[in-house]
């Protein structure tokens, strides 16, 4: 590993190099005071400049060298580089930690041990397996997602205007609520609203339609529910969506950074759904380099919420034309390289007189399309009877 | 919260300081670029660097509401809708057009946008108790197509109890301000001194009648290019407008023909399609000026469209509502619906824009 590679900062890493520290190995060697002072023996005499405030030499027993200097200092190579780095003894310390969780990270210890961080493959299916999926409402589109929504992992839907991807996104943010004596999975949502389109009451009717369909399905779930617990009632659904309304990209980002906090204060949390991903992006950006950056920038931070806090990550794109081989064709908006972000692409569109998903791409599972409705209680299967929206009030 | 300055968030002193040495002076300079290059730039390592990312984000994050909270306050704020009058699309709209969204009206020339437009400018000055706003109505015309000769005419004759009553005519008309912008930079102008005085003139309606018009005529002048920046920063506006003033926002759209199905079907549907009749191919159909990227961004669209001897109101693309459409016509009392029983319309028709039969002649 190089020292160009290290996180720290520039004007280090610029001194590190000149002062003839080009890899980890022999950085490895050094110890702070040493780093610090950066005066082999051989330029001690040639050093003019009157011994720094913090700086104490090597062997002072006034400063005991920190358990990694001390571990380092075991190294039995010394440096023997000239150096000059000019800097206070904490700041060579930090330099030194943050070269050896490098080469923690890097499994410096040899092919024998076992890789820090990984897990292997039989594990991994077990887990898998255990983990729960977000009903949709839709039986069908649960059957071509593999059960639903997944948890540890970004969802990506889009279509044309219209065709119920908001539906789509409340649907989920109530289902993730039903409880786990249900078949659900008892968690909360967030719910980022980038384009102003979450209405609440469509939210409320929506909740409702979910009650009912619990009752139907567990008709003795109110009774058997402990005392102290309380009915199923639409409000205590609303109570658990936490709504963020963002009005320019840079809210888009911070809101994304502080999901971070914000997450490892409300545990409970299940799914986290961006309507729409797009709108800012789409609106403000000149420079479309820096739009791609930042784009994947927020998609590897989704990712690792997703991961970190086991919840799912369901974002919701707009469309596009896009010219392909002499045509004019619909695709999803913001590019080739964001289309590499997300694990699982689902594309909504008109097939006939029906509502269609297109699962578009998944690591495990077949492209596979399936017919959805909206109606009057939310998003549920085509086929069934009461596949006619409800008028409203 | 984008533009806010990074000197006022009480960062840690350290990285106040570092941040002001770099000439990131907002939140949107720090945020925008990515951790590597701020690294770079703030010439530290990278705890620093996540630490003042961490800390702008939370300040520049705006607070959540609960959806229980934000039912309560749409509740206590009445619904927050301005009623049409008509029946059968109240009901569709769950009460009208919704206040604090952008609502587009689109349809051939002729079919009645502007009628549609002028009866809820009149409907928003009336008096609540009459089911208005009883506020001021700014009407930007890009087309030249205000009529308030038309305006007290479509006021008489569906409230003749408040317009025979002397002198209301006059102040139902007097809060009705229209703006005849002449080019877009006339337009963001006028956009952009709005903003502070709306709230302050009690200002309950916005309606630019049409965006289309000023769209075309500038793509016209600068080919490429440019074109999309105007119209995606006069959206952006636009919404907030409607969101921090809580007022409606209504626009209008035109259409424009285009002569094959290009660009509307995915990669993965070509082969399903590939074989679908030629005839159909060759016919043109309409379609909205202000393209995909428009119909995304507002919250509710009608379609207003003629077919099979009448004219339609459609509910293309509401959040609330099922896919209806309600016959309508054009009278001297305005727009009137001839059915307030909704027609079902199953499947993409819903969004087509059909100009045949009964069209601009027969009037």
């Amino acid at each position: 590993m190089e020292i160009a590679d290290l996180p720290i900062c520039t004007s280090y890493r610029a001194k590190l190099l000149a002062a003839g520290y080009s890899s980890l190995a022999s950085l490895s060697a050094a110890d702070p005071p040493r780093l610090a002072r950066g005066t082999s023996p051989a330029r001690r005499t040639a050093h003019r400049a009157p011994p720094r405030r913090q700086t104490l030499p090597l062997d002072s027993p006034l400063r005991p060298p920190t358990p990694i200097a001390a571990a380092l200092l075991a190294c039995d190579e010394i440096a023997r580089v000239g150096v000059d780095l000019n800097i206070e003894i904490p700041e060579a310390e930090d330099i030194l930690k943050v070269a050896v969780c490098a080469n923690k990270f890097k499994g410096a210890d040899g092919p024998s041990s076992v890789l820090k961080g990984s897990q292997n493959a039989w594990d991994m299916l077990s887990d898998e397996q255990s983990r729960k999926h977000i009903n949709t409402g839709s039986g069908d589109l649960n059957n071509i997602l593999g059960g639903g929504i997944h948890c540890k992992e970004v969802t990506e839907i889009g279509g044309v205007p219209g065709i119920g991807k908001t539906q789509l996104g409340i649907q989920l943010a109530i289902n993730v609520q039903i409880p786990v004596e249900c078949g659900g999975l008892g968690g909360k949502a967030v719910y980022i609203d980038t384009e102003g389109s979450f209405m609440v009451e469509r939210v409320y009717q929506i909740a409702e339609g979910c009650i009912s369909d619990i009752l139907e399905y567990f008709p003795h779930y109110q009774d058997k529910a402990p005392s102290g617990q309380e009915k199923l009632k639409p409000e205590s659904f609303l109570a658990d969506i936490y709504y963020f309304r963002i009005c320019s990209y840079t809210e888009q980002i911070a809101v994304i950074n502080y999901l971070e906090k914000f997450l490892g204060e409300h545990k409970d949390v299940r799914i986290v759904i961006i309507d729409s991903v797009t709108f800012h992006f789409r609106q403000d950006f000149d420079d479309m380099a820096l739009r791609t950056r930042v784009l994947s920038g927020l998609s590897l931070k989704l990712m690792k919420l997703a991961k970190t806090y086991n919840l799912a990550v369901v974002l919701l794109n707009q469309v596009t034309t896009k010219f392909i081989e002499g045509s004019f064709q619909l695709t999803l908006a913001l590019g080739d390289s964001w289309s590499h972000s997300c694990t699982n692409r689902l594309i909504l569109y008109w097939n006939g007189n029906l509502r269609y998903a297109y699962l578009d791409k998944s690591p495990s599972l077949p492209a596979a399309s399936a017919p959805y409705a909206v109606t009057g209680k939310g998003v549920r299967d085509a086929t069934s009877s009461n596949c006619k929206r409800v008028r409203v009030m | 919260m984008a533009n806010k300055l990074v000197s006022e968030m009480r960062l840690p002193p350290h990285l106040a300081h570092l941040l002001a040495a770099r000439r990131l002076t907002t939140a949107k300079d720090v945020l925008s670029l990515p951790e590597v290059e701020l690294m770079g730039v703030l010439d530290a390592g990278i705890h620093t660097a996540r630490a003042a990312v961490a800390h702008v984000s939370e300040i520049a994050c705006p607070p959540y509401q609960t959806a229980l909270a934000l039912l309560e306050s749409v509740r206590l704020g009445g619904g927050g809708r301005l009623a049409t009058t008509l029946r059968g699309l109240d009901d569709a709209l769950s009460g009208g057009i919704p206040v604090g969204k952008l609502t587009e009206i689109v349809g051939p020339s002729g079919i009645g946008k502007t009628q549609f437009c002028l009866k809820l400018a009149l409907l928003a000055t009336l008096p609540e108790c009459y089911g208005g706003l009883n506020g001021r109505v700014v009407y930007i015309d890009t087309e030249f197509k205000f009529s308030s000769q038309r305006i007290v005419e479509i006021g008489k004759k569906s409230f003749p109890q408040i317009f025979r009553q002397e002198g209301l005519a006059q102040k139902m008309a007097g809060r009705i301000l229209v703006v005849r912008p002449t080019s877009l930079s006339d337009f963001t102008q006028s956009l952009e001194q709005m903003k502070v005085t709306l709230l302050q003139h009690d200002v309950k309606l916005l309606i630019v009648d049409s965006m289309a018009a000023l769209m075309s005529s500038e793509i016209e002048k600068s080919k490429t290019g440019l074109r999309q920046h105007p119209l995606r920063w006069a959206l952006s506006f636009l919404k907030s407008i409607a969101e921090f003033s809580r007022i409606p926002v209504v626009v209008t759209n035109q259409v424009r023909s285009q002569s094959n199905d290009d660009g509307y079907h995915y990669s993965f549907e070509v082969e399903k399609k590939g074989d679908s009749n030629s005839a159909e191919k060759f016919e043109s159909h309409l379609v909205a000026a202000l393209g995909i990227q428009f119909a995304h961004a507002v919250t509710i669209r009608l379609v207003l469209e003629a077919h099979s001897g009448h004219r339609f109101i459609k509910v293309a693309k509401s959040p609330m509502s099922p896919a209806v459409a309600f016959p309508f016509t054009v009278e001297s009392s305005g727009i009137i619906l001839l059915s307030d029983e909704g027609i079902d319309v199953p499947g993409p028709e819903i969004t087509s824009i059909r100009c045949q039969g009964e069209n601009v002649l027969a009037r």
